[in-house]
């Protein structure tokens, strides 16, 4: 097998968590069947919303396009299940702004029935990288660790830039959270196939697996893969288990010691990452033909009874997934789409499962911290921040809602990670209130824009106003100057049609 | 099934204000005893008559401010200040004068720059400050250390306890048989009458680097300090600067002229830098914040105190050192902002 490589980066901050993942990694990976409806989102992206091309009535295949992407940016959805399409409406979702999306209902016929694709002719080595781009949109492939940014359109991005490194993230440095590591561990040889893949579409022969050290199964089982599949071009690399090493940026510094601009992607220092999840999903869709329609999901915390890793179709309710687990204990009291420091609190189990969704987090109260106190400046919060802020300083002028210092001290740089709110021992809500103030940032610059924009009309009105005056004006001027230079004959022939033009009114 | 909504993240933090600063008084514990060993029962008078009063102008300035009154009384905030005064003053010290430090650090430097966290100068050192300028001679009655010293009566604690409350010591005794200077005054006083440092270090009063349980009490404020470092409570920069900065310039002098300079290790162990270093400077909220600010900001508390004991007219300078740096705070936050991730470091041409 391959060794894992340690040579690391500098990152600043960041805390050594317990993992919490013993529990939902004690078993493999079980498969939720075929829920009685799934409820597909349109808009399972970052991005445009894709629009749907099924109707009411319809009956659609598994792995049949229920919507497609419109605009730049989006992805398209496929059916997860053979069913009839009996609404198109807006649902409760889990997604991180607003409560209700759209949603393709589907009620499944429980036979499965697939979409046969043609098979892929040719190998896709031999295909131009344009060419497999344009097949890794239409498989409906979003970055799965999370963040859901279209595959193909930030594969096309990184086209642009010069790329020296494809980082594939295994590092899954979040508590609880454990679907990559199984996935890791059950489908090894899928992800680095999906990685060579992923380096021809770049046209690229470097990339780096990267795997927390808590992981060591993972690690071992990837080694092994490494082995086998005999690819120079790919390198193991074991991270300390520090969150948040896992962020896109934060994870590029680690790896190759470059700092991500501020406000810049990782493709601005030459490096691409996609979540090990994205890498397997390319593999099932360029080699086996299957879109992305099902995901590995952790289902854990204290509110679950037995926690597990799963995979699900995507659109099966959290209601369903939890209900095949086991159902919730006594202590469910909190349902978090996602981890448990950037995951979103949702309100119902209705909320159906989406591309975006890596882990399904049941909570009790008590775990919560305490009452809001004062903040005595004691600085743990900038020891801990990755990118290196001073979250006391924000947190001062958030509260004094000074935008130029929000900006000057790096609001806009914060990446949400939570590990202030979590040193803080005054427990205040930092994160919540950087968002807030992130928030009254743009609309700010929302407001300045409008403004901006009323203030060009108002001059470009007055501007015309001000041509047009001139313009009578200059008519004026000339017809009082025509009339001193005329004539009698032809004050006489003015004098008639006037008499003409009062006679005819 | 329906569940409640938060934000996130949904995680406890381990540490909590009200826990720090207990422990905070945990770790002066040590110190405290020491101090009622060998300078009498006077310190647990003092700290009472300041908790009661910090403790009451706390309580009566949330009332006025119309805040929550439990939270502000059990983070406990009011008993720290409370103890680094008592730290600061003669064991003999009328109620009066006590209770004066106390309201004027709770009341005036706490809660009208805003209370808790929002301070400028740290609350004790400014309560001490305004005895130093309204009581001075009550500053002046240290009492001699339970060591040596033999020709000295010590009061009984009905007669320490009369004393702090009505501030009148038993006829027979005057306050030239009760008070005995500090090490720091002695070494002064001796300087400006031109005797050599050798010659003041004959005194009874002096012990192996400072004065005798002077220094015993300054060991265990190191080890209470050193227990909040482990417990990171406090962090290294600021105790290390306050020393740095007070030890190279005393050692430097010392190996030019140690005739006329007292040795580094009078320095530390002859008033209240060990306080200063470990519990009064690490104040975070008067302080700097950034690590590198904190270095400046304890190297700059250290090298005042040098300057004003070598210099100045008061024998001590903690007091004057911290707050003159707690004005400065702000420039120096402004200046140590740490290099934000992805942004141009400065210097940087592009």
């Amino acid at each position: 097998m391959s060794a894992p490589t340690y040579d690391l980066g500098k990152l600043h901050g960041g805390l050594r968590l317990p993992g919490h993942k013993e529990k939902s990694t004690t078993g493999p990976i079980q498969n939720v069947p075929i829920p009685s409806q799934l409820i597909l989102p349109i808009t399972q992206h970052v991005g445009d919303p894709a629009q749907p091309v099924v109707g009411i009535g319809e009956h659609v295949l598994k792995g049949q396009l229920v919507a497609k992407p419109e605009g730049a940016l989006g992805a398209p959805v496929h059916a997860s299940s053979s069913g009839t399409v009996v609404a198109i409406e807006p649902w409760p979702v889990s997604r991180r702004f607003g409560e209700k999306g759209p949603c393709v209902v589907i009620e499944c016929d429980g036979e499965d029935r697939p979409l046969e694709f043609e098979q892929a002719a040719e190998d896709y080595a031999s295909l131009p990288p344009e060419t497999l781009l344009a097949r890794i949109l239409e498989g409906g492939i979003v970055g799965l660790g999370g963040a859901v940014f279209p595959t193909a359109q930030k594969l096309m991005q990184a086209r642009t830039c010069e790329i020296d490194y494809l980082i594939l993230n295994g590092v899954e440095c979040e508590p609880y959270i454990s679907c990559d590591d199984l996935l890791m561990r059950e489908r090894p040889a899928a992800i680095l196939s999906g990685a060579q893949v992923l380096m021809h579409a770049l046209q690229i022969d470097a990339c780096y697996i990267v795997v927390e050290s808590d992981k060591p199964e993972a690690l071992n089982l990837l080694g092994v893969a490494l082995a086998e599949l005999d690819d120079d071009r790919l390198v193991l690399k074991q991270v300390p288990t520090i969150y948040p090493s896992g962020g896109e940026d934060q994870l590029v510094q680690l790896v190759t010691n470059r700092e991500v601009p501020s406000g810049g992607l990782p493709s601005d220092v030459g490096c691409l990452v996609q979540n090990v999840g994205t890498a397997a999903a390319i593999h099932d869709w360029i080699i086996n033909r299957e879109p992305l329609i099902s995901r590995v999901t952790t289902v854990t915390g204290d509110g679950i009874s037995n926690p597990m890793n799963v995979r699900a179709r995507i659109g099966t309710t959290i209601a369903d997934v939890v209900e095949f687990t086991g159902g919730y204990s006594e202590r469910a009291e909190h349902l978090i789409i996602g981890g448990p420091l950037t995951g979103k609190s949702v309100t119902t189990d209705r909320v159906p499962l989406v591309k975006a969704t890596n882990s399904i987090l049941v909570v009790f109260k008590s775990s919560f911290q305490g009452d809001e106190l004062a903040c005595i400046r004691c600085g743990d919060c900038a020891s801990v921040c990755p990118i290196q802020l001073l979250p006391q300083q924000l947190f001062w002028y958030a509260c004094a809602d000074n935008e130029d210092k929000l900006r000057q001290f790096g609001l806009l740089d914060c990446i949400e990670c939570g590990c202030c709110d979590l040193v803080c021992p005054s427990h205040i809500p930092l994160t919540a209130d950087f968002r807030i103030a992130k928030g009254r940032i743009r609309e700010l610059a929302d407001e300045k824009a409008r403004a901006e924009r009323a203030r060009h009309r108002f001059e470009a009105r007055n501007e015309r106003l001000e041509r047009e005056r001139e313009d009578r004006d200059a008519e004026l001027a000339r017809q009082k100057e025509s009339a001193k230079k005329a004539g009698p004959a032809e004050i006489a022939e003015i004098l008639k049609r006037k008499q003409q033009q009062s006679e005819d009114d | 099934m329906e569940f409640a909504r938060r934000e996130s993240p949904y995680w406890s933090a381990r540490v909590a204000v009200p826990s720090l600063m207990l422990q905070v008084l945990a770790a002066l514990a040590p110190a405290a005893l020491a101090h009622v060993w060998f300078f009498g029962p006077g310190f647990i008078f003092n700290l009472l008559v300041a908790s009661l009063f910090a403790v009451a102008g706390e309580a009566m300035m949330v009332h006025l401010r119309k805040r929550p009154l439990e939270v502000a009384l059990t983070d406990y905030s009011a008993l720290v200040t409370a103890a680094l005064l008592a730290f600061a003053l003669p064991s003999l010290t009328p109620w009066w004068v006590t209770a004066t430090g106390a309201l004027f650090a709770v009341v005036v430097a706490k809660h009208l720059y805003g209370g808790l966290g929002f301070n400028i100068f740290n609350p004790a050192m400014a309560g001490y400050v305004v005895i130093l300028v309204a009581f001075p001679m009550h500053l002046n009655l240290w009492i001699a250390p339970r060591i040596g010293d033999i020709d000295y009566q010590y009061l009984t604690v009905l007669q320490t306890l009369k004393f702090t409350l009505t501030g009148s010591l038993p006829e027979a005794l005057g306050f030239d048989a009760v008070s005995r200077a500090t090490p720091l005054d002695v070494m002064k006083t001796g300087l400006s009458n031109a005797r050599t440092v050798s010659e003041i270090r004959a005194n009874p009063i002096m012990g192996d680097f400072g004065g005798r349980g002077w220094e015993w009490i300054g060991n265990f404020l190191a080890i209470g300090g050193f227990w909040l470092l482990i417990k990171k409570i406090i962090r290294w920069h600021i105790p290390a600067a306050v020393g740095a900065g007070l030890l190279i310039p005393a050692t430097i002098m010392y190996l030019v002229e140690p005739g006329t300079n007292p040795s580094p290790g009078f320095h530390m162990f002859g008033g209240a830098a060990i306080l200063c270093a470990f519990f009064i400077a690490t104040d975070p909220v008067s302080a700097a914040t950034s690590p590198k600010g904190r270095l400046i900001f304890g190297f700059g508390v250290g090298l005042l105190i040098y300057c004003i004991r070598t210099w100045g007219s008061y024998a001590d300078g903690v007091a004057f050192a911290v707050i003159i740096m707690n004005v400065a705070v702000p420039a120096i936050d402004y200046v140590t902002r740490p290099h934000i991730v992805g942004h141009p470091r400065r210097g940087d041409s592009s």
